[in-house]
């Protein structure tokens, strides 16, 4: 049964950037959510091989890009920085060369601290390697087994924040993208999805325990993230996608249920809604990830950030440097306006708040969904649910509702091609059976069952 | 309208036992199976794939579109094998060694079937050598490479090499996904890059001369 039963923020006043209920401090004083908003910077590699004779390469490179980010950060005076390391697919089927390159960040950001006062602190996000075998192994098996000891060992070596972009449930989720069903993305989100998640974080949270850091939080990246890119390529309805993004805050949620204090992942724009009812911290990007994918979220992203992230960006040469230290700059310039919005007080950070949501707000339906107001409406729709699978269907049709409602009033422009969706997708949702194991055995005989392993999934 | 005609209008709505019910009744009425794809069910995917291109429809409908032809490709299809008769181009797909993305690579390979491609799709994470075993086992006269991450790209030189180390020279080779550009195609070797799906098929056709 789903824990969160109530609202840690239910007045969008209160759903704000920088400050959260329940903030997280870090080894070095750092305070995510206490009050100042921290940027969070990622990066990857330029086109190479990950190999065991390109390694010596590959850790340069790593070196190179953290010394010359924290190098930017000390010298404009950042109030801390958040460094997250996206490891590559060879570096969580090899741990060691993960846990390898998390120690040189390490190390340089602890000489950053020592020499300059930087303070920072370091989020693992092994990528989720057990999609690897088709249909992916997610619960046992090499993949399973070298994930767990990359996060093991980079906890051990002194990465605080645990994050993972994890996969459960995206064996059906592609198809229901590009298939524009509704039932299919609340089967592989809000029954595969939070099955697996469950189970995932049951399994980091002993992890985090076991070294003294924190699960930080997931992302439904390869589900609303791949609905909101193929939405930017006019693939799929940008309604579709803002329903599929209320509906993966359902499966996101459930890390929070299984020991995550935030900041959650950057890339999982539900975080907005999580941050309603968990009042954790939460890491979000816009404008300033446009380097890694294009948005329709650029300035309401950042409404109710605590970290304010690049995504990621490659390590290329740009006119004013190399990439990440140049991601690095603009963040903390992003984040040094909204702290002195912050310093000026609660009408000042609202009314900043207010510019970002209101020049978003009306131009995409993906934006309208995520505004604090909105956020509140979905948030509410799932504390409201019973399981897991009515709330997949409750904040389905909320999101629907509000974006009519939206739409009517003027508030959000929707295109005539989009509009039957609304309606169609209503009527999909609702057609649905009331009890869960009712649609588990409807779309058992639906979905292409080849694609996953069941017993994975407790089906 | 005609009964061609009907059958276009068919398969453009995505009414699949429309459609059925339609080829059936051409066949019967003595259409030869070639003529019915030629004329009704590839100007139809055609037709579809435009209003994509202008911004008029969407992926779902698309596929929509795509399995009512599919519905009356399998009456049409036995009688096509029966006569010896193939698609004449065939293409093989995947996504390149180390990546597993694929939602990018199943757009091309729809694509390619709705203008009568026949499309060997060999997956995600391949390895050079199954593209190479692929292309040669089914004669493919089209290789299309897919990779998302700066650290897979690389595999897509590796595959372009093996098809040429393979003595695969006739085999044109079209290469895309996020990180991979125009340039990067020339610099590999490769035929031609493709932005995004729908223009791969118009890049697939000006390869194979179709």
């Amino acid at each position: 049964m789903p824990k969160y039963t109530t609202l840690a923020i239910s007045d969008p006043a209160n759903l704000r950037f920088g400050v959260a209920p329940n903030p997280l401090n870090t080894r070095h004083g750092m305070s995510i959510g206490g009050g100042i908003v921290y940027p969070e910077l990622n990066f990857t590699l330029p086109s190479m091989f990950v190999n065991e004779t390109t390694m010596a390469e590959v850790k340069r490179q790593y070196k190179e890009i953290i010394d010359g980010a924290l190098h930017r950060a000390v010298e404009l005076e950042a109030p801390g920085l958040v460094i997250e390391f996206e490891t590559l697919p060879p570096m969580t089927e090899n741990p060691a060369w993960g846990i390898d390159v998390a120690k040189i960040l390490l190390d340089s950001m602890e000489k950053a601290h020592t020499q300059h006062g930087l303070k920072s602190v370091l989020r693992m996000t092994p990528n989720d390697t057990r999609e690897m075998d088709r249909p992916p192994v997610m619960r046992s098996g090499f993949f399973w087994e070298r994930m767990l000891e990359t996060f093991e060992g980079s906890a051990a070596a002194g990465a605080e924040l645990l994050s993972i972009e994890s996969v459960g449930g995206k064996e059906v989720h592609d198809d229901a993208l590009m298939t524009g069903d509704i039932a299919s993305v609340i089967f592989s989100q809000c029954v595969m999805g939070v099955r697996d998640m469950r189970f995932l974080w049951t399994a980091l949270d002993k992890i985090a325990k076991q070294y003294g850091v924190h699960c930080a939080g997931d992302t439904a990246c390869g589900f609303g993230n791949t609905a909101m890119v193929l939405a930017e390529q006019r693939m799929i309805p940008r309604v579709f996608a803002a329903v599929v993004r209320a509906i993966s805050a359902v499966r996101t949620l459930v890390g929070y249920e299984c020991g995550c204090v935030g900041p959650g992942k950057d890339c999982g724009y539900e975080n907005v809604i999580l941050k309603a009812i968990t009042g954790f911290p939460m890491a979000m990007e816009g404008k300033s990830s446009a380097c890694a994918h294009l948005s329709p979220l650029g300035n309401i992203a950042a409404a109710t950030c605590d970290t304010w992230s690049n995504e990621s960006v490659q390590n290329i040469k740009l006119l004013g440097g190399m990439a990440p230290t140049v991601c690095v700059e603009q963040l903390i310039y992003d984040c040094r306006l909204m702290n002195q919005a912050l310093a000026d007080g609660r009408d000042a950070s609202l009314m900043y708040q207010k510019w970002m949501i209101n020049s978003d707000a009306a131009l995409d339906p993906q934006a309208y969904v995520l505004s604090p107001a909105s956020a509140i409406t979905l948030a509410q729709a799932i504390v409201n649910s019973p399981d897991y699978y009515s709330a997949g269907k409750n904040v389905a049709l909320a999101a629907i509702d509000l974006l009519s409602e939206g739409h009517k009033n003027g508030q959000v422009k929707i295109s005539d091609l989009e509009l039957p969706w609304l309606d169609n997708m209503r009527e999909a949702v609702e057609e649905l059976p009331a009890a869960e194991g009712e649609f588990i055995n409807q779309m058992m005989r639906i979905v292409d069952s080849e694609k996953f392993v069941p017993k994975d999934y407790d089906l | 309208m005609n009964e061609l005609q009907e059958l276009t209008a068919a398969v453009e709505k995505g009414n699949r036992k429309e459609a059925a019910r339609l080829t059936q009744v051409l066949l019967d009425a003595g259409k030869l199976p070639m003529e019915i794809v030629e004329t009704a069910l590839v100007p139809a995917m055609f037709s579809v794939g435009e209003k994509f291109k202008n911004n008029q429809v969407f992926v779902p409908e698309m596929l929509i579109a795509a399995r009512a032809m599919k519905e009356a490709m399998t009456i049409i299809q036995p009688l096509l094998t029966a006569a010896g008769i193939k698609p004449k181009y065939t293409a093989v797909v995947g996504t390149v060694q180390g990546d597993l993305h694929d939602i990018g690579k199943n757009l091309v390979v729809m694509m390619l079937k709705g203008a009568n491609f026949n499309v060997i799709d060999v997956g995600t994470n391949v390895p050079p050598e199954k593209f190479v075993a692929a292309a040669k086992e089914h004669n493919a006269q089209l290789l299309g490479l897919s990779a998302l991450l700066t650290t897979t790209m690389p595999a897509m030189k590796t595959t372009v090499d093996a098809f040429r180390a393979a003595g695969l020279n006739d085999v044109k080779i079209m290469i895309g996904g996020a990180p991979i550009t125009y340039q990067y195609a020339n610099e590999i070797g490769a035929d031609g890059y493709s932005p995004d799906a729908a223009s791969a098929v118009d890049l697939a056709t000006k390869l194979v001369g179709a």
